[in-house]
């Protein structure tokens, strides 16, 4: 399932050195669980993200491993620390092998 | 049959276990998922919080934080899904604080499971109840 599929972050656009932000993320997947029927009573395959991922300049912030219990639109909320200016990388993993990345920058003042 | 007092103690001892019985198989299935995660180690008490709304009136999205100071990660188990894995939050070096929050699903009115791994090795636990008014699992 690659149609529909968009990631939203929010991430401050700047933050003081060594500082802590909150990030909320949230990407628009329908996350079929596997456990509904269709129609005819035959059941609907599991399709969802299985795994979510953030980094910041390549050292890992939160890596999260989602089942099928997880809501449609899945949405975390976390906090980092920010020691430099850097970018926040935001990784979403399908069950049908698509990767979904989106990119933050944040400045340190 | 002449009904004694012991032949009907034993009478109901027999009813309340079959009472019982329907929700065995659901424990068993989160105990099996939580012997997974924690390698089949108790879980003890410890500082964990489990914040879940007392009533959920749809089972689609309930709303979940877990905060575990010092925790390597944490993992919340549903003991009522037909599935009773959720997700496994694991922090890294940056990870400001151990606590996370997100949306899950639920089948019913069911004890809701949070486990943390600590930096030692070992783990804790802590679990609330949540009131389903309709369930989240299609049917």
């Amino acid at each position: 399932m690659a149609k529909g599929v968009k990631p939203r972050v929010k991430v401050p656009k700047s933050a003081s050195a060594g500082d802590t932000i909150t990030i909320k993320t949230l990407i628009s997947h329908k996350m079929e669980s596997g456990q509904r029927k269709d129609g005819d009573g035959n059941p609907i395959p599991r399709s969802i993200i299985n795994r979510f991922t953030c980094e910041f300049n390549g050292q890992s912030v939160i890596d999260i491993n989602l089942d099928a219990a997880i809501s449609t639109n899945p949405y975390f909320e976390f906090e980092a620390k920010v020691p430099e200016a850097g970018e926040f990388k935001f990784t979403w993993y399908d069950d049908d092998g698509s990767v979904y990345e989106e990119i933050k920058s944040i400045a340190v003042n | 049959m002449e009904l004694t007092r012991r032949k009907a103690l034993m009478l109901g001892a027999g009813v309340t276990a079959l009472a019982f019985m329907p929700f065995t198989p659901a424990s068993a299935a989160v105990e099996d998922a939580i012997a997974e995660f924690t390698g089949g180690a108790d879980a003890g008490e410890g500082d964990i919080t489990l914040i879940t709304p007392e009533i959920a009136e749809n089972g689609n999205t309930v709303p979940v934080s877990v905060d575990a100071p010092g925790a390597v990660s944490i993992a919340i188990f549903a003991a009522g899904n037909p599935n009773p894995d959720v997700v496994t939050f694991n922090f890294g070096p940056l990870a400001a604080s151990h606590s996370a929050s997100t949306r899950m699903r639920l089948a019913g009115t069911q004890d809701v499971i949070a486990i943390a791994k600590m930096p030692d090795g070992s783990f804790i636990r802590a679990a609330n109840q949540v009131k389903v008014t309709i369930g989240g699992c299609g049917g």
